[in-house]
């Protein structure tokens, strides 16, 4: 699993203790062979990211839940606001529940496709991460929908709107683009490693398809985090 | 492969069973909407169909459940130190809310500043 590294031998000078001394030491100690967690670094690495990303996502709800709480101007309605005419009857909140439908498949997909590269089964992981970037694709294009039909049709900015308070503009921007950032970085990234995949890169650098996983993690996070927008800013 | 967890070696069919799940769970909150539920059972259900989706989501897809206690514990625990934020948020919110209740009321405010609400 791990490979043993070359050792240079160090040429810096050296303290009483041992250990490299100044600037040279600093790089020698962050890059000494000490590991905490039994797992590639790469994985451990992305769960940190991850850890840190969920902070920027709780700051931006609970920013929202305090705005919502302490406006005194009453908060429109999210199921009308996000209805949809199909066949003359609208149905609320339908779009949104289409784009989670998608989200969940596409996470659904993704764990198949760590599976398989768990399995070395190239054909099968690469196309299967790149159903999971369509789908991810897809729901991007949805939240576009979405947004031109509230700003254009529905005149919804950052600094108002007709319908109510004005901070479920500032609120709705900001959180959904953030995520919807995230889902396209995602797509971007899926995509490379899927390539990379079917070109048979990790197969030549000794079948390792940790990647594969990380890339999922992070695919995972972003439908995770979708999860809890859904339930605190459309259902709410 | 020795250290990569037994999870990857999980049959598809595990993840096919967890995909069906978060399907049931994301229409039964979809209903919750639908059926226009109100009040406390609405918000009660809403947190339950979530967190249900999102803890299978981190358990199985994440294959947290079979990480090691280290790991789990170091991703898992620093998230509980923003209940403390939240919670202040809220007690923050309400508080707000009645400052502007009392300060941005008809009867409170000076002539032409009621119609703007809090600024």
């Amino acid at each position: 699993m791990h490979t043993p590294m070359a050792v240079e031998v160090p040429t810096h000078p050296i303290e009483s203790s041992g250990a490299v001394a100044g600037l040279p030491g600093v790089s020698a100690d962050f890059a000494a062979d000490k590991q905490a967690f039994p797992v590639p670094w790469g994985k451990a690495m992305m769960w940190i990211f991850l850890l840190s990303d969920t902070f920027i996502f709780t700051c931006f709800l609970t920013a929202y839940m305090h705005v919502r709480m302490s406006t005194t101007v009453p908060w429109p309605n999210p199921s009308e606001v996000f209805a949809l005419s199909l066949g003359g009857e609208p149905i609320p909140l339908i779009l949104i529940a289409i784009m989670t439908f998608i989200l969940i498949s596409s996470s659904g997909t993704m764990a198949m496709a760590v599976n398989y590269g768990y399995r070395r089964n190239r054909a099968r992981t690469a196309s299967l991460m790149l159903v999971t970037a369509g789908f991810g694709a897809t729901f991007v294009g949805m939240q576009a929908f979405e947004w031109t039909k509230l700003i254009v049709d529905e005149g919804i900015r950052p600094w108002g709107n007709p319908l109510g308070a004005e901070q479920f503009g500032a609120s709705f921007f900001m959180i959904t683009g953030f995520h919807g950032m995230h889902v396209s970085a995602g797509v971007v990234y899926l995509v490379i490693v899927a390539l990379k995949v079917w070109r048979g890169d990790y197969e030549r650098a000794g079948g390792n398809y940790e990647i594969v996983e990380i890339a999922g993690l992070y695919w995972h996070f972003v439908d995770l985090v979708w999860v809890f927008i859904f339930a605190f800013f459309y259902l709410w | 492969m020795a250290t990569a967890h037994e999870g990857a070696q999980h049959p598809i069919r595990v993840y096919l069973l967890i995909w069906a799940l978060l399907f049931v769970f994301s229409a039964f909150s979809y209903m919750v909407d639908y059926l226009h539920l109100q009040g406390m059972l609405r918000w009660s259900l809403i947190l339950l169909f979530m967190f249900l989706k999102a803890g299978f989501i981190v358990a199985v897809f994440m294959h947290m459940k079979w990480e090691r206690l280290a790991l789990k514990l170091a991703i898992l625990v620093p998230p509980l130190c923003l209940l403390v934020l939240i919670g202040l948020m809220a007690i923050e919110g309400d508080y707000t809310f009645l400052t502007r209740g009392t300060a941005f009321s008809p009867e409170a405010a000076p002539a032409g500043h009621a119609e703007h609400g809090g600024q």
